[in-house]
Protein backbone atom coordinates (compact mmCIF):
# COMPACT_ATOMS: atom_id res chain seq x y z
CA UNK A 1 0.00 0.00 0.00
CA UNK A 2 1.32 3.82 -0.68
CA UNK A 3 2.05 4.94 2.87
CA UNK A 4 4.04 7.61 1.30
CA UNK A 5 3.20 11.16 2.29
CA UNK A 6 0.73 12.92 -0.21
CA UNK A 7 -2.53 15.72 -0.12
CA UNK A 8 -5.86 15.75 -2.15
CA UNK A 9 -6.44 18.60 -4.59
CA UNK A 10 -8.58 19.74 -7.08
CA UNK A 11 -7.67 19.24 -10.99
CA UNK A 12 -7.60 23.06 -12.65
CA UNK A 13 -7.22 21.70 -16.02
CA UNK A 14 -3.77 21.77 -18.34
CA UNK A 15 -1.28 24.20 -19.34
CA UNK A 16 2.23 24.20 -21.20
CA UNK A 17 5.30 25.80 -19.43
CA UNK A 18 9.00 26.39 -20.07
CA UNK A 19 11.08 24.90 -17.91
CA UNK A 20 14.44 25.37 -18.19
CA UNK A 21 14.70 25.19 -22.01
CA UNK A 22 11.86 22.20 -22.21
CA UNK A 23 8.82 22.64 -22.81
CA UNK A 24 6.40 20.70 -20.87
CA UNK A 25 2.52 19.85 -20.69
CA UNK A 26 1.59 20.30 -17.22
CA UNK A 27 -1.56 19.73 -15.19
CA UNK A 28 -2.81 22.03 -12.74
CA UNK A 29 -3.54 20.66 -9.45
CA UNK A 30 -4.83 22.74 -6.60
CA UNK A 31 -4.44 22.27 -2.90
CA UNK A 32 -6.16 25.23 -1.03
CA UNK A 33 -7.47 25.48 1.29
CA UNK A 34 -6.03 21.94 2.38
CA UNK A 35 -6.40 21.44 6.28
CA UNK A 36 -5.97 18.33 8.56
CA UNK A 37 -8.88 17.53 10.70
CA UNK A 38 -7.21 14.32 12.17
CA UNK A 39 -5.13 11.77 12.92
CA UNK A 40 -5.84 7.99 12.73
CA UNK A 41 -3.84 6.17 14.99
CA UNK A 42 -2.78 2.67 16.06
CA UNK A 43 -3.53 2.95 19.55
CA UNK A 44 -7.27 4.26 19.27
CA UNK A 45 -8.01 3.02 15.72
CA UNK A 46 -5.70 0.42 14.94
CA UNK A 47 -3.87 1.84 11.99
CA UNK A 48 -2.03 5.31 11.29
CA UNK A 49 -3.97 7.81 8.64
CA UNK A 50 -3.95 11.47 7.93
CA UNK A 51 -7.75 13.17 7.42
CA UNK A 52 -7.43 15.94 5.19
CA UNK A 53 -10.22 18.07 4.24
CA UNK A 54 -10.14 20.40 0.77
CA UNK A 55 -11.95 23.56 -0.33
CA UNK A 56 -14.96 25.28 1.82
CA UNK A 57 -18.60 24.47 2.54
CA UNK A 58 -20.91 26.53 3.95
CA UNK A 59 -21.86 25.21 7.93
CA UNK A 60 -25.05 25.24 7.29
CA UNK A 61 -24.82 22.36 5.13
CA UNK A 62 -22.55 20.51 6.86
CA UNK A 63 -24.45 17.82 9.04
CA UNK A 64 -23.89 17.75 12.82
CA UNK A 65 -21.55 14.61 13.52
CA UNK A 66 -19.17 16.24 10.77
CA UNK A 67 -19.13 19.70 12.31
CA UNK A 68 -18.36 18.27 15.55
CA UNK A 69 -15.23 16.66 14.09
CA UNK A 70 -14.50 19.86 12.44
CA UNK A 71 -15.08 21.72 15.81
CA UNK A 72 -12.62 19.61 17.38
CA UNK A 73 -10.07 20.41 14.97
CA UNK A 74 -10.74 23.86 14.82
CA UNK A 75 -10.83 23.81 11.14
CA UNK A 76 -13.31 25.83 8.35
CA UNK A 77 -15.72 23.19 7.32
CA UNK A 78 -14.10 21.65 4.66
CA UNK A 79 -16.00 20.87 0.96
CA UNK A 80 -14.13 17.33 0.68
CA UNK A 81 -12.81 15.14 3.57
CA UNK A 82 -10.42 11.84 2.64
CA UNK A 83 -8.31 9.78 4.67
CA UNK A 84 -4.97 8.69 3.53
CA UNK A 85 -2.68 5.66 5.11
CA UNK A 86 0.53 6.93 6.27
CA UNK A 87 3.53 6.21 7.97
CA UNK A 88 3.84 7.24 11.80
CA UNK A 89 6.89 8.65 11.12
CA UNK A 90 5.31 10.75 8.33
CA UNK A 91 2.11 12.18 11.06
CA UNK A 92 4.53 15.17 12.09
CA UNK A 93 4.26 16.62 8.23
CA UNK A 94 0.49 16.95 8.94
CA UNK A 95 -0.88 18.86 12.35
CA UNK A 96 -4.03 18.57 13.22
CA UNK A 97 -5.83 22.05 12.79
CA UNK A 98 -3.27 23.53 10.45
CA UNK A 99 -2.87 23.93 6.61
CA UNK A 100 -0.59 21.48 4.80
CA UNK A 101 2.52 22.72 3.56
CA UNK A 102 3.10 21.66 0.23
CA UNK A 103 6.89 22.59 0.26
CA UNK A 104 7.04 20.15 3.27
CA UNK A 105 4.95 17.46 1.79
CA UNK A 106 6.30 17.48 -1.70
CA UNK A 107 9.85 18.44 -3.75
CA UNK A 108 10.57 19.70 -7.07
CA UNK A 109 11.23 16.89 -9.51
CA UNK A 110 9.83 14.24 -7.32
CA UNK A 111 7.86 11.59 -8.83
CA UNK A 112 3.81 11.14 -7.67
CA UNK A 113 1.60 8.80 -8.40
CA UNK A 114 -2.23 10.86 -8.87
CA UNK A 115 -5.82 8.85 -8.34
CA UNK A 116 -8.27 10.04 -9.65
CA UNK A 117 -11.68 9.54 -11.16
CA UNK A 118 -11.94 9.04 -14.47
CA UNK A 119 -14.24 10.83 -17.21
CA UNK A 120 -16.94 8.03 -17.62
CA UNK A 121 -18.16 7.36 -20.63
CA UNK A 122 -21.34 5.38 -20.42
CA UNK A 123 -21.92 2.10 -22.06
CA UNK A 124 -18.94 2.13 -24.93
CA UNK A 125 -18.57 -0.47 -27.70
CA UNK A 126 -15.14 -2.42 -28.41
CA UNK A 127 -13.62 0.14 -31.07
CA UNK A 128 -13.62 2.87 -28.63
CA UNK A 129 -13.15 0.92 -25.40
CA UNK A 130 -10.56 -1.31 -27.15
CA UNK A 131 -9.61 0.09 -29.58
CA UNK A 132 -10.60 -2.62 -32.07
CA UNK A 133 -10.61 -2.01 -35.58
CA UNK A 134 -13.75 -2.68 -36.79
CA UNK A 135 -14.43 -3.94 -40.12
CA UNK A 136 -14.25 -2.68 -43.51
CA UNK A 137 -16.65 -0.09 -44.43
CA UNK A 138 -17.69 -1.24 -47.94
CA UNK A 139 -17.36 -4.42 -49.99
CA UNK A 140 -21.11 -5.58 -49.07
CA UNK A 141 -20.18 -5.31 -45.20
CA UNK A 142 -23.93 -5.38 -43.57
CA UNK A 143 -24.64 -4.40 -39.77
CA UNK A 144 -21.11 -5.20 -38.90
CA UNK A 145 -19.14 -2.18 -39.08
CA UNK A 146 -18.13 -1.09 -35.35
CA UNK A 147 -18.36 -5.11 -34.22
CA UNK A 148 -16.09 -7.11 -32.18
CA UNK A 149 -15.91 -9.95 -34.28
CA UNK A 150 -15.71 -13.78 -32.61
CA UNK A 151 -15.57 -14.56 -28.84
CA UNK A 152 -14.65 -17.78 -29.17
CA UNK A 153 -14.94 -21.14 -30.80
CA UNK A 154 -18.04 -23.94 -30.76
CA UNK A 155 -17.45 -27.36 -28.78
CA UNK A 156 -13.67 -26.68 -27.58
CA UNK A 157 -14.27 -25.19 -24.74
CA UNK A 158 -18.32 -24.64 -25.47
CA UNK A 159 -18.32 -21.46 -23.57
CA UNK A 160 -16.85 -18.09 -24.01
CA UNK A 161 -13.77 -17.80 -21.90
CA UNK A 162 -13.43 -15.03 -19.38
CA UNK A 163 -12.22 -11.27 -20.05
CA UNK A 164 -12.76 -11.18 -23.45
CA UNK A 165 -12.69 -7.77 -24.51
CA UNK A 166 -16.47 -6.24 -25.35
CA UNK A 167 -18.83 -3.43 -25.18
CA UNK A 168 -19.49 -2.14 -21.48
CA UNK A 169 -19.01 0.65 -19.10
CA UNK A 170 -16.01 2.38 -19.95
CA UNK A 171 -14.51 5.10 -17.57
CA UNK A 172 -16.08 6.68 -14.42
CA UNK A 173 -13.35 3.86 -12.22
CA UNK A 174 -10.91 5.22 -10.06
CA UNK A 175 -7.28 5.41 -11.91
CA UNK A 176 -4.25 6.04 -10.87
CA UNK A 177 -1.34 7.83 -13.62
CA UNK A 178 2.17 6.68 -11.87
CA UNK A 179 5.58 8.06 -11.93
CA UNK A 180 4.71 11.72 -12.99
CA UNK A 181 7.30 14.23 -12.08
CA UNK A 182 6.36 17.27 -10.34
CA UNK A 183 7.41 20.32 -12.33
CA UNK A 184 6.78 23.25 -9.60
CA UNK A 185 5.11 24.36 -6.54
CA UNK A 186 3.66 27.09 -6.25
CA UNK A 187 2.79 27.18 -2.41
CA UNK A 188 1.50 30.97 -2.39
CA UNK A 189 -1.17 29.77 -4.88
CA UNK A 190 -1.78 26.58 -3.58
CA UNK A 191 -0.71 24.86 -6.97
CA UNK A 192 1.16 21.79 -7.65
CA UNK A 193 2.02 21.36 -10.93
CA UNK A 194 2.69 17.84 -12.79
CA UNK A 195 3.89 16.79 -15.89
CA UNK A 196 2.01 14.73 -17.85
CA UNK A 197 -1.81 14.26 -17.48
CA UNK A 198 -3.96 13.17 -14.67
CA UNK A 199 -6.82 11.08 -14.50
CA UNK A 200 -10.48 12.86 -14.06
CA UNK A 201 -12.30 16.19 -15.35
CA UNK A 202 -11.24 19.66 -14.65
CA UNK A 203 -12.61 20.02 -10.98
CA UNK A 204 -12.12 16.71 -9.98
CA UNK A 205 -10.85 15.15 -6.68
CA UNK A 206 -7.67 14.07 -7.35
CA UNK A 207 -5.07 12.24 -4.71
CA UNK A 208 -2.00 12.93 -5.00
CA UNK A 209 0.88 10.71 -3.38
CA UNK A 210 4.89 10.24 -3.61
CA UNK A 211 5.65 7.48 -5.98
CA UNK A 212 4.85 3.62 -4.83
CA UNK A 213 7.37 2.25 -7.08
CA UNK A 214 10.12 4.13 -7.28
CA UNK A 215 13.05 4.31 -4.40
CA UNK A 216 12.57 6.98 -1.73
CA UNK A 217 8.40 7.55 -2.07
CA UNK A 218 10.10 9.32 -5.49
CA UNK A 219 11.95 11.80 -3.57
CA UNK A 220 15.41 12.68 -4.42
CA UNK A 221 17.67 11.05 -2.01
CA UNK B 1 -13.38 26.53 -23.31
CA UNK B 2 -12.44 29.20 -20.58
CA UNK B 3 -9.19 28.61 -18.26
CA UNK B 4 -9.36 28.90 -14.91
CA UNK B 5 -8.10 31.94 -13.96
CA UNK B 6 -4.87 30.16 -12.07
CA UNK B 7 -4.13 28.65 -15.24
CA UNK B 8 -4.43 32.57 -16.95
CA UNK B 9 -1.72 33.79 -14.28
CA UNK B 10 0.66 30.65 -14.78
CA UNK B 11 0.45 31.36 -18.43
CA UNK B 12 0.72 35.36 -18.62
CA UNK B 13 3.30 35.00 -16.04
CA UNK B 14 5.51 33.10 -19.11
CA UNK B 15 4.79 36.06 -21.60
CA UNK B 16 8.30 38.00 -22.01
CA UNK B 17 7.68 41.55 -22.73
CA UNK B 18 11.44 42.52 -24.03
CA UNK B 19 10.48 41.22 -27.60
CA UNK B 20 9.73 43.44 -30.41
CA UNK B 21 6.28 43.68 -31.81
CA UNK B 22 6.38 41.85 -35.56
CA UNK B 23 3.87 40.59 -37.88
CA UNK B 24 3.51 38.37 -40.95
CA UNK B 25 5.33 39.74 -43.83
CA UNK B 26 8.06 41.17 -41.51
CA UNK B 27 11.75 39.94 -42.77
CA UNK B 28 13.18 38.91 -38.42
CA UNK B 29 16.31 37.58 -37.88
CA UNK B 30 16.11 35.32 -34.76
CA UNK B 31 18.86 34.74 -32.06
CA UNK B 32 18.09 31.19 -31.05
CA UNK B 33 20.31 29.75 -28.02
CA UNK B 34 21.57 26.13 -28.96
CA UNK B 35 23.60 23.33 -27.22
CA UNK B 36 25.70 21.74 -28.69
CA UNK B 37 27.39 18.69 -26.54
CA UNK B 38 28.14 21.21 -23.29
CA UNK B 39 28.39 24.44 -25.12
CA UNK B 40 25.49 26.68 -25.97
CA UNK B 41 25.92 28.97 -28.70
CA UNK B 42 23.67 31.37 -30.43
CA UNK B 43 22.25 30.97 -33.79
CA UNK B 44 20.53 33.38 -36.62
CA UNK B 45 18.12 32.69 -38.47
CA UNK B 46 16.71 35.21 -40.52
CA UNK B 47 13.43 34.79 -42.92
CA UNK B 48 10.55 36.15 -43.67
CA UNK B 49 7.38 35.89 -40.89
CA UNK B 50 4.46 33.75 -42.50
CA UNK B 51 2.02 32.69 -39.66
CA UNK B 52 1.88 33.81 -35.93
CA UNK B 53 0.01 31.78 -33.84
CA UNK B 54 -1.67 33.41 -31.36
CA UNK B 55 -2.17 31.59 -28.47
CA UNK B 56 -1.31 33.35 -25.34
CA UNK B 57 1.59 31.56 -23.52
CA UNK B 58 1.88 29.14 -26.33
CA UNK B 59 2.16 31.36 -28.87
CA UNK B 60 4.29 30.41 -31.73
CA UNK B 61 5.57 31.78 -35.00
CA UNK B 62 7.02 30.22 -38.16
CA UNK B 63 9.81 31.96 -40.32
CA UNK B 64 10.31 30.62 -43.69
CA UNK B 65 13.38 31.64 -45.98
CA UNK B 66 15.72 29.63 -49.52
CA UNK B 67 18.69 28.34 -48.26
CA UNK B 68 20.65 27.02 -51.37
CA UNK B 69 17.37 26.61 -53.34
CA UNK B 70 15.57 24.95 -50.68
CA UNK B 71 12.73 26.26 -48.60
CA UNK B 72 13.16 26.24 -44.71
CA UNK B 73 10.95 26.90 -42.18
CA UNK B 74 10.88 27.05 -38.41
CA UNK B 75 8.56 27.35 -36.07
CA UNK B 76 9.54 29.31 -32.89
CA UNK B 77 7.71 29.37 -29.58
CA UNK B 78 7.54 33.57 -29.09
CA UNK B 79 8.10 33.42 -25.61
CA UNK B 80 10.85 30.35 -25.47
CA UNK B 81 13.42 31.17 -22.84
CA UNK B 82 15.77 30.12 -25.65
CA UNK B 83 15.41 33.33 -28.06
CA UNK B 84 17.93 35.41 -27.29
CA UNK B 85 16.76 38.60 -29.35
CA UNK B 86 14.90 39.32 -32.44
CA UNK B 87 15.92 41.84 -34.56
CA UNK B 88 13.22 43.43 -37.44
CA UNK B 89 15.19 43.46 -40.55
CA UNK B 90 12.09 44.49 -42.61
CA UNK B 91 8.64 45.76 -42.43
CA UNK B 92 6.24 44.34 -45.34
CA UNK B 93 3.03 45.31 -47.00
CA UNK B 94 1.11 42.33 -47.26
CA UNK B 95 -2.75 41.80 -46.56
CA UNK B 96 -3.42 38.77 -45.44
CA UNK B 97 -2.10 37.36 -42.32
CA UNK B 98 -1.30 33.54 -43.23
CA UNK B 99 1.82 34.04 -46.11
CA UNK B 100 1.28 30.39 -47.15
CA UNK B 101 0.97 31.37 -50.65
CA UNK B 102 4.76 32.30 -50.96
CA UNK B 103 5.85 28.90 -50.35
CA UNK B 104 4.29 27.85 -54.33
CA UNK B 105 6.39 30.89 -55.30
CA UNK B 106 9.71 31.69 -56.18
CA UNK B 107 12.42 33.83 -57.42
CA UNK B 108 11.42 37.61 -57.66
CA UNK B 109 8.06 36.53 -57.12
CA UNK B 110 7.68 35.64 -53.83
CA UNK B 111 8.88 39.39 -52.96
CA UNK B 112 7.34 41.44 -50.86
CA UNK B 113 6.81 45.28 -51.08
CA UNK B 114 8.58 46.46 -48.39
CA UNK B 115 7.11 49.63 -45.98
CA UNK B 116 10.26 51.61 -46.91
CA UNK B 117 9.97 51.73 -50.35
CA UNK B 118 6.20 53.39 -50.19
Amino acid sequence: MNQNPGLIGKKLGSTQLFLGDRMVNCSVIEATPLVVVGHRTKAKDGYTAVILGLGKRKASRTTKPLAGQFKKANVEPPQTVKELRVDESQLGLYPVGGQVDLNAVFQEGQFVDVQGQSRGRGFTGVVRRWSFAGFVQTHGTHEYRRHGGSIGTNMTPGRTLPNIKMPGQYGNETVSALNLKIARIDAEAGLVLVEGGVPGSRNSVVVVRGAVKKKNGGKKA
Amino acid sequence: MRAHPKINALESAQQRTDLPAFRAGDTVRVHYKIVEGDKERIQVFQGLVIKQHRAGARSTFTVRKVSFNVGVERVFPTFSPRIDKIEIVGKGIVRRSRLFYLRELQGKAARLRDQKDT
